[in-house]
């Protein structure tokens, strides 16, 4: 086999508290995050960045944390879904997501959240273009894509077009 | 023979019974059948109860089935509730753990909560209320017939006086049940939470991030497994060698499973337990393990395309159904339309790839699983690896999708197998999405060749479908099979249902509206094309087909069998959708297009149209309207139309580039690149009419999707006068 990767303290700061955990470098970021840091919100689905489920914020950017080797997220301030139940978009965005009743089974949603938050953060009044396209790599298998649009669309105080 | 219904059978066996809280309340239980008494259950003590009120008056609703986005956490509580009368905003909703002795009915498939589970929770929810309502009366002096109730209290209207039903929780839950089978229900006029949108009872949970899901499932030491299996499906294992893997880093464990029952259960195997999944994974990765692959040889997706046509040719197989005279019907008829038609092999993939959680620990087994049947799983396991059930404790977690993938407990076994391996330690099992997708029981694929006959009028006089299908041993698997009642049987006079079966050793199994899911597609395509050649449109042929009032088949009341149809339930919904959609048959110029397709499936009938433009290799779906006949009654609008858009758009993803293949009986897409599922920028408008009808509520996890698939394809054809009858329109 190649080099035994060695496993070594990082410190990650996470939600806004450093938190240092045992990992090998190469390890994905959503792998520390779950079963190192003890967090549940970002989920498995591919492993390979193509569902979105794992999404984080890196520094306020969407990213797939399945891809990203946790020495390389070591100097960024990182953001799940846990850390953003007092902010102001996302507590928009989970009103218009109850609003709205945007879940079935819910496996995706707090990785269509993530998604959903860069976006308004970004760009505070979507268009239905933007929309789909910040939202496309986000999967849903049950489908409440409907839902999803119309709940960016109420969270960010626009009118039904 | 009169036969006793399911549900006739259940009352007699059902009781209520109440116990008081030991902290002040009243904790209703309904125990169905199970063969235990109410004496046994009170002496058991240890009841999971769908209703528990306490002295607050906060009401507790215990849901029984498990929850895979199909709503029954909400709606199953919904119907509770409103018997219950009480208010909706102060409900608590838990999910109950696997509990035969306690629930019957603990799963998720077959579209069936609603249908089998209308009367019996609204009867716990009306005998909780009587027992309230009694307490109050006890408490007054007031007869109980002079008091009503309404959103968690006893009213008596004369005097104006009222209680809570938190006052009322410690008395009531010291008197008798009254009768399930006598319990009046309310008139559904009066409903105020059956009919109302209702958001998600756990919504806010999951937008929490809390641990909810199989894989968030966590303990102390846990540790994380990753099973190896067969490259190919048919594999066994030979030998292994795992000397790489065990030197690797965080590895704890290689454990061989052996195969038991067939991969129907588990086949064989080799996990890697670690301290971490990401440690498991790299380590997986230097097994070396030879396989015995010689079953495997031949079995290729584009091998038994060519048996198919080869079948079609020789007009091989035997008859599944032949009414009068087809051949002759066929020679005498003004025009004759053929057609072959196929799809693929589908994947379910959940998104919540296969995962359980165990722990053994002196002779007994505790899981967390998401699983549609947990009986299953506990079977499995006291079958073959010799865990009693007595001694197997099921923790049901939210499920991260369904779709029939999670009816299987293969998963389920393995993790128990692991566990029973390293007694003591917990160890979560996790697939990789590549292992999720290479060991499915997949849709079949299966291939069809048409020949209808028209009159002069173009009326449809006879009709055959030679269906070439899979299975063992020449019969087809269950989920590759055909109803000799299928459409237009009894409907077209000479009419012959032929068959075929490929023997396979590629696992198959039920995925959403099992069969119907591909039999629309091919029998509603191909009718659009009798339709054209007799000078009409789909919707007007299946009008003209379900003229008369006419029940095809029988309903069975048997989980996952056939149901009687009913012409006039879907000369309903067709009629209504083509008002509508505003229907229009012709082309509407520009490369743009309506098509209709027509299912009925688990009890639900429903039609639809789309409106497709194409332009070049790019087909976009505008909008599809619905017209749906589930009965007299929604439960939940926000959850029923979130099954029906989700439905129809997991139709889109099939329809536009899912195709399972594989080659010696290696699977050759591995992830979502190869596999796709559909994004939000497929997602059409859709539009959904309810058409109430006089029959009893039906369920929605399932009967939408079958008809978006065919509506799509004859807006294609529409639109480009290229007919689609091959499966998916895009290869990935």
């Amino acid at each position: 086999m190649a080099d035994d990767p060695e496993e070594r303290e990082f410190t990650l700061s996470i939600n806004g508290e450093e938190q240092r955990i045992r990992a090998t470098p190469d390890m994905p970021l959503l792998w520390a995050l779950r079963q190192e840091a003890g967090l549940s919100g970002v989920k498995f689905g591919c492993g390979a960045a193509l569902c979105g489920a794992c999404t984080v914020h890196l520094d306020g950017n969407p990213v797939r944390s399945c891809v990203i080797p946790v020495a390389a997220a070591e100097n960024s301030d990182i953001t799940t879904i846990e850390g953003l139940q007092d902010d102001p978009t996302a507590r928009k965005l989970f009103d218009a997501w109850l609003e709205t009743d945007v879940m079935q089974c819910g496996y995706c949603q707090a990785g269509q959240i993530m998604s959903a938050h860069a976006l308004l953060r970004r760009t505070p009044k979507p268009s239905p273009d933007d929309i789909d396209m910040a939202m496309s790599g986000n999967i849903c298998r049950c489908g409440t894509y409907l839902r999803i649009r119309e709940a960016i669309r109420i969270a960010s105080g626009q009118e039904e077009s | 023979m009169k036969a006793t219904s399911p549900l006739q059978a259940l009352d007699r066996r059902s009781f209520l019974k109440a116990t008081a809280l030991a902290g002040g309340g009243m904790a209703l239980s309904l125990s169905l059948g199970g063969g235990s008494s109410a004496q046994g259950i009170e002496a058991g003590g240890t009841l999971t109860n769908f209703v528990t009120i306490d002295r607050s008056g906060k009401v507790t609703i215990t849901a029984k089935n498990p929850e895979i986005g199909q709503g029954v956490m909400t709606s199953l509580p919904m119907l509770i509730a409103e018997e219950l009368d009480c208010d909706w905003a102060k409900v608590k909703v838990v999910q109950a753990d696997y509990d035969a002795a306690r629930y019957e009915r603990q799963r998720a498939g077959g579209s069936f909560a609603i249908p089998d589970e209308y009367l019996p929770m609204r009867r716990a929810g009306a005998a909780a209320r009587a027992m309230l309502v009694e307490a109050a009366a006890n408490a007054s002096g007031i007869a109980a017939s002079e008091l009503s109730t309404k959103a968690g209290f006893v009213r008596h209207g004369a005097s104006g006086r009222e209680w809570s039903y938190g006052e009322l929780a410690d008395a009531a839950a010291l008197l008798r049940a009254p009768d399930l089978l006598n319990i009046p229900l309310k008139d559904p006029k009066l409903f105020r939470i059956i009919g109302k949108p209702t958001t998600g009872a756990d919504s806010h949970r999951v937008l929490a991030g809390e641990a909810l899901f199989g894989i968030d499932a966590n303990m102390p030491g846990m540790l994380h497994a990753v099973v190896e299996t067969s490259p190919a499906h048919g594999g066994k294992l030979k030998s292994v060698d795992d000397s790489a893997a065990r030197a690797a880093h965080g590895v704890v464990a290689v454990i061989r499973l052996d195969g038991v029952g067939g991969p129907s259960v588990m086949p064989d195997g080799v996990a890697v337990v670690a301290t971490n999944h990401w440690y498991a994974e790299q380590a997986r990765k230097l097994l070396k393990l030879e396989w015995d692959l010689s079953a495997s040889k031949g079995h290729s997706l584009d091998a038994y395309a060519q048996r198919a046509a080869q079948s079609h040719d020789a007009r091989s197989g035997h008859d599944l159904r032949r009414d009068g005279d087809p051949a002759a019907a066929l020679t005498n008829s003004a025009k004759v339309v053929k057609a072959r038609y196929s799809y693929p092999f589908i994947a379910h993939a959940t998104l919540e790839p296969q995962n359980c959680t165990a722990v053994f620990k002196d002779g007994r087994l505790e899981m967390w699983a998401p699983t549609q049947t947990p009986g299953r799983g506990v079977s499995l396991i006291a079958e073959h690896l010799g865990i009693p059930a007595r001694n197997q404790t099921l923790h049901i977690t939210r499920i991260g999708g369904g779709f029939g993938r999670r009816l299987f407990a293969d998963f389920m076994v393995q993790a128990a197998a692991i566990a029973k391996a390293m007694p003591g330690k917990p160890v979560q099992l996790l697939w990789s999405r590549e292992e999720d997708i290479k060991r499915d029981y997949y849709r079949p694929g299966g291939w069809h060749s048409f020949e209808a006959g028209i009159d002069d009028t173009g009326k449809l006089t006879a009709f055959t479908d030679h269906f070439v299908t899979l299975g063992e041993g020449g019969k087809a698997h269950r989920s590759a099979g055909m109803p000799p009642t299928h459409f237009p049987a009894d409907l077209v006079p000479d009419l012959q249902y032929r068959h075929e079966v490929i023997d396979t050793v590629i696992p198959m199994g039920p995925l959403r509206a099992p069969s119907s899911n591909a039999l629309a597609f091919a029998f509603q395509g191909f009718l659009d094309e009798v339709a054209e050649a007799g000078g009409k449109d789909l919707p007007t042929l299946m009008l003209e087909l379900c003229a008369g009032d006419q029940v095809v088949g029988e309903d069975t009341n048997a989980w996952g069998s056939g149901f009687a149809f009913r012409t006039k339930r879907a000369r309903g919904v067709i009629a209504h959708v083509m008002k509508q959609s505003g229907w229009i048959s012709q082309p509407r110029g520009g490369g743009r297009g309506f098509g209709f397709g027509f299912y009925f499936s688990h009890k639900g009938y429903f039609a639809e149209v789309a409106d497709v433009s194409v332009s070049g290799s790019e087909t976009k779906v505008n909008r599809i309207w619905v017209a749906a006949d589930v009965g007299s009654q929604i439960v939940n609008p926000f959850g029923a139309e979130a099954q029906v858009t989700g439905a129809v758009i997991d139709g889109l993803g099939q329809l536009f580039g899912q195709r399972i293949s594989f080659q010696d009986g290696a699977i050759e897409q591995q992830n979502f690149d190869t596999f796709p599922l559909a994004r939000i920028g497929v997602t059409p408008q859709i539009d959904i009419d309810w058409v109430l009808t006089d029959n009893p509520p039906t369920g929605l996890g399932e009967p939408a999707l079958p008809p978006a698939i065919p509506a799509v394809t004859n807006a294609i054809y529409a639109a480009t006068g290229k007919r689609i009858r091959d499966l998916p329109l895009n290869r990935a």
